[in-house]
């Protein structure tokens, strides 16, 4: 069966090169330009995994990561953070709110696409 | 020093336990009367001791916000 | 009965098992991992208020004044609900300016005097002595009563040398010196000792309630037994209320209290235990609350173990002082008594150890060494190691003092109760009140204010007090108390001018505390104080203001590093000084010793340093013998102030520039870092997938040029950025037309306008008196608050203004959009670095530094920039520029 991520970034450009990646590892692909519109998105469409950016208006990826875990149906859900600050307290604030891992930008490709892999295998 | 909540607080632990253990308070507590075989008078100081150790532990462990 | 050589071996077992404890709290100090670094065992060290005088003394008191034994514990309890005020700040000074004693504290408060310091010291000796005396005593009339048949006393020997007391007073001093004299330390710290102190602290404890239990429970049924047996005798039913039939009851209950209160932070051992020996400020934060539950646990069986003496032995026959050893002896129950006994030795030595410790650093640093440096021997350029004399001086002080206070219970010891010998040094100590109290909160408080106060106090508490107590003694004669010295009879010492139907204690201590305090402020107020007392008490006052890093140094003249270096190590020892100045060269930034700068700060270092070995008085004489110093005026202290206040400004601003950095940089990282994601994600994907379609491949190569694009101008951004900030921008400054300027960057953006069907029109002024200014930036400016406008205007319909004003003071530049506007609350936010307010699209194609930017210029040119825009109404950008 087909797999389902999310892509939640402010960052049009970068939107397009996800989408692109990630339907060429053969997922189904929903996009999200903010915090707001990710959370509605995973209410509606429950995706199997997000990939989170984490300055994004109206809500911060924290926020997002922080309102999925509130919520019992997507306790499981994998959720990964992209990270442009690289700050190690960035990082540390990201995993206590529940993110299962971290990848700094500007990120290889490959480690991106073996990660999401991972991820969605450890959650099945 | 006088800014944070604990000084305010001694200040104003100190001065009820002036009031509580001299004229004329201490009047209340000099009676016959006993309490659980116990004369008032002792007592009463032991209790008010007790109070103010305890208000004063209140006061020292919980840390302002 | 119980043998003597039983009570001499478990006594000395005992001792031999502090001594171990002692040396365990030393070793595990040395190896850095302290025993005593404990809220706990910091309160319990503070225990060591309770005495003999406590653990025998209040019990006797209780048998005679019923409840009135209390207040000399009530009062701690006050004063410990201000100590997390005012205890802290003194250890907090005495830490800062490494004090050691009491007498250290006054003298370096009053612009480090060694008068001062000299007079303190006296005070504290001939006050001190009769409580020694009282350990001495509670422990030979205790050792008595264990040993001989009940109610028998102890016949004095004849010989002196046949005097076991003698003995106990020379071991009790070789144990102090063991444990407070093995090394010089400049901080004064005992590890050993406090932990010996606070396990005594438990003992003692421990064997008083042991024998409260006993007597309670065991002899009696109970409290209300006791208390309803009691209560059935008419002579011992008004001890349990508090009219005792003295007058003024209630001034001296009060009394009482306050004596105690000030007691419990002035006697030596106090400050000692609780100042000195303090490893950390917040340690006081639940010693204040233990201290007390401490003190309220040893006083609850004190009213029934006296009463229950009262009532078993009848009034008048056993002396009540002893009831907590003869009680279980009359019931058989040797090992009882003998553990309270223990518990008893333990609050005599706590105390004679901790004390004697205290008086003799005093003794050395505030009466003996001043005198001697004086001396050509020892004094101003004489060479040669005095860490070694110094020990020898407080070693002999300690065998001193306790001989002294032999003496002392030969002579009054037998006529007098132990409580009352101890309320004399009570009264004695509550004289350094004024002078620290009023030294630590009043910038006033002069030297000679403070000599005059503690000597007006002396004098009255030796004639009030200690004369008619040597009286009582029958070593003086008594005429003088029932008629006056030579019959004059206002100047009876318990009635004088006149005052009487006080107690004896509240009479000396009100005119004493009368005249202290009156002198010491009345002299205070009399002069200005001299440029040293001046600079000592704004360290004092204000010591919770100064860091560290800003703090003043009160000091100006000429030195050289090695005489300082020299003069250390005569007091600290060669190595503990080499070791400290390297520590020192690494602090303020030298390799090695001799690069270190012989300034003012070096010379405070040294000093500090001193005065933790000699007290702040001999260090300050020291330091000034082998420095060349400028005379110090008020005028200086105050300019010194100020530099050390301009200096902290300017530190806590580079602090916060510091921070502002550190966000800089972290927003410019996120700036570069998002760019370069999609640069790179494109470039891979591209790379792997040859056989990518060509109008994707075209898509994505467009991406990528466009995000170079926009690195490249960020990049150029951050530099204009920097260099505007830093001062180091180039300016081209011309004669400019604002209407050529603006037209200028109107032109460069129309085409764009036009593309997305936006209408752009000017509204500029007919002629125009030019400005001096840069024309290329000021193009920069508005072109940069054109295309701000041109994103936020909705396409097809959207509205931009450009309106030039002129007027006399300058001209002013509008751009007006009809786009979403900003909310009023995000207008400062617009100007700040790389924020980015929300639009409608939802894309940020900016850096965030646009307008930024334009504002610095603009102010650059002595202009300013503000925005006009409530959210859903458009927004107004405009700038003014001053001709």
């Amino acid at each position: 069966m087909t797999k389902t991520v999310l892509i939640a970034d402010d960052e049009p450009n970068i939107l397009i090169s996800l989408e692109y990646l990630m339907k060429r590892e053969g997922y189904r692909v929903l996009l999200a330009h903010d915090g707001q519109e990710a959370c509605d998105l995973i209410a509606s469409e429950h995706p199997d995994m997000v990939l989170l950016d984490v300055m994004m208006p109206k809500k911060t990826g924290f926020e997002v990561c922080h309102a999925i875990r509130a919520d019992e149906t997507f306790k499981a859900m994998p959720i990964l953070l992209l990270t442009a600050k690289g700050r190690d307290t960035d990082v540390a604030k990201g995993l206590a709110m529940g993110a299962n891992d971290y990848m700094i930008k500007p990120f290889s490709t490959k480690e991106l696409a073996q990660k999401v892999r991972e991820l969605l295998e450890s959650a099945e | 020093m006088l800014k944070g909540m604990t000084s305010q607080r001694l200040l104003a632990l100190f001065a009820a336990g002036v009031v509580l253990f001299n004229f004329p308070l201490l009047m209340l507590w000099d009676h016959e009367v006993q309490v659980w075989g116990i004369p008032l008078f002792p007592l009463g100081l032991f209790v008010v001791w007790a109070a103010l150790i305890a208000a004063l532990a209140w006061v020292m462990e919980t840390r302002e916000g | 009965m119980v043998a003597p050589a039983l009570v001499v071996g478990v006594t000395l077992a005992y001792l031999l098992i502090l001594f171990a404890v002692a040396y365990f709290g030393d070793k595990r100090a040395e190896a850095g991992r302290s025993v005593i670094a404990s809220p706990w065992v910091y309160a319990l060290s503070m225990a060591v208020y309770c005495t003999a005088w406590t653990y025998f003394g209040s019990v006797g008191r209780a048998a005679n004044a019923g409840v009135w034994f209390l207040p000399i514990y009530l009062g701690p309890m006050l004063a410990m609900i201000l100590a997390w005020l005012v205890v802290r700040k003194m250890i907090r000074i005495a830490k800062t300016y490494r004090i050691t004693s009491i007498a250290d504290f006054v003298a370096s408060r009053y612009g480090k005097s060694p008068l001062l310091a000299g007079l303190v010291t006296l005070i504290t000796v001939v006050g001190i002595v009769p409580y020694m005396a009282l350990q001495l005593k509670a422990i030979a009339s205790g050792y008595a009563v264990l040993t001989l048949p009940l109610g028998q006393s102890m016949a004095t020997p004849a010989d002196w040398w046949a005097d076991g007391v003698l003995y106990m007073a020379l071991a009790l001093a070789g144990f102090t010196i063991v444990f407070g004299t093995r090394h010089l330390d400049s901080s004064e710290r005992h590890e050993g000792m406090v932990a010996a102190i606070a396990f005594e602290s438990v003992v003692k404890l421990l064997a008083f309630l042991l024998v409260g239990a006993f007597v309670t429970y065991g002899m009696f049924g109970g409290m209300g037994d006791i208390f309803s047996q009691a209560l059935a005798q008419d002579n011992l039913k008004h001890l349990l209320a508090f009219d005792q039939g003295q007058p003024f009851a209630y001034s001296q209950w009060f009394t009482l209290t306050l004596l105690a209160m000030l007691s419990v932070v002035f006697l030596p051992r106090q400050f000692q235990v609780m100042v000195v020996e303090n490893v950390d400020e917040r340690h006081l934060r639940r010693a204040v609350w233990v201290f007390p539950l401490y003190l309220l646990l040893i006083n609850i069986f004190v009213l029934p173990i006296a009463l229950g003496g009262l009532l078993y032995f009848g009034v008048d026959t056993v002396d009540p002082e002893t009831f907590v050893l003869s009680l279980p002896l009359a019931q058989g129950y040797n090992w009882l008594a003998l553990v309270a006994f223990v518990g008893g030795v333990s609050a005599a030595t706590g105390m004679v150890v901790v004390e004697a410790i205290a008086v003799s650093t005093m003794v050395c640093n505030d009466l003996v060494m001043p005198l001697l440096l004086r001396t050509r021997r020892f004094g101003e350029r004489s060479g040669g190691d005095l860490t070694g004399l110094l020990l020898g001086i407080r070693r002999t002080a300690i065998v001193l003092i306790l001989l002294l206070g032999y003496v002392y219970f030969h002579l009054a010891g037998n006529t007098y109760a132990l409580v009352s010998i101890g309320l004399i040094s009570f009264a004695a100590v509550a004289q350094f009140a004024p002078a620290v109290l009023g030294g630590m909160y009043w910038k006033g408080g002069t030297r000679n204010g403070a000599l005059a106060g503690l000597l007006a106090g002396f004098v009255l508490w030796t004639y009030t007090l200690m004369l008619p107590s040597l009286a009582k003694s029958g070593w003086v004669s008594a005429n003088f108390l029932e008629y006056g010295p030579l019959g004059i009879a206002w100047l009876k010492p318990e009635a004088f001018l006149g005052l009487e139907g006080m107690d004896n204690l509240s009479h000396a201590l009100f005119w004493s505390l009368f005249a202290n305090i009156s002198a010491y402020v009345w002299v205070s107020l009399w002069q200005r104080p001299a440029a040293r007392e001046a600079s000592q008490a704004l360290l004092f006052v204000d010591v919770f203001q100064r860091t560290s890093v800003a703090h003043p140094v009160f000091w100006q003249g000429q030195a050289k590093v090695t005489d300082l270096l020299h003069l250390t190590g005569r007091f600290l020892g060669e190595a503990k000084t080499e070791r400290l100045f390297a520590d020192y060269a690494q602090q303020v930034g030298v390799y090695d010793i001799g690069q270190i700068p012989a300034d003012a700060k070096l010379v405070h270092f040294v000093e500090t340093q001193l005065t933790g070995a000699i007290g702040s008085a001999s260090a300050r004489v020291m330091v000034a013998s082998v420095v060349e110093e400028e005379a110090l005026e008020l005028d200086d202290v105050m300019r010194i102030l100020e530099e050390a206040s301009e200096l902290r400004v300017a530190l806590e601003k580079l602090k916060s520039l510091d921070h502002l950095k550190d966000d800089f940089m972290s927003s410019v990282t996120h700036e570069l870092r998002t760019p370069l994601t999609s640069i790179r994600a494109l470039t891979e994907m591209m790379q792997d997938d040859p056989e990518m379609e060509l109008e994707q491949r075209q898509q994505f190569l467009g991406i990528v040029v466009a995000e170079t694009e926009r690195l490249s101008r960020l990049v150029n951004q951050v530099l204009d950025m920097a260099k505007i900030e830093a001062g180091h921008a180039e300016w081209h400054n011309s004669d400019v037309d604002m209407r050529e300027i603006v037209q200028q960057a109107v032109n460069s953006v129309a085409g764009t306008c036009r593309e997305r069907g936006i209408a752009l029109q000017t509204e500029l002024p007919p002629q125009l008196a030019p400005l001096r200014a840069d024309a290329d930036r000021l193009v920069q400016v508005v072109l940069n608050l054109l295309s701000n406008a041109i994103k936020f205007v909705p396409e097809g319909s959207g509205k931009i203004d450009v309106r030039v004003r002129d007027s006399a003071a300058g001209v002013t530049v509008e751009v007006q959009d009809n786009g979403i506007g900003i909310a009023p609350d995000k207008h400062a936010q617009v100007f700040e670095k790389f924020r980015q307010v929300e639009n409608a699209a939802g894309s940020q194609q900016g850096t965030g530094l646009g307008l930024p930017i334009s504002r610095q210029i603009v102010e650059h040119f002595g202009g300013r920039m503000w925005l006009a825009s409530q959210a859903g109404r458009g927004a107004c950008f405009s700038f003014f520029l001053p001709r």
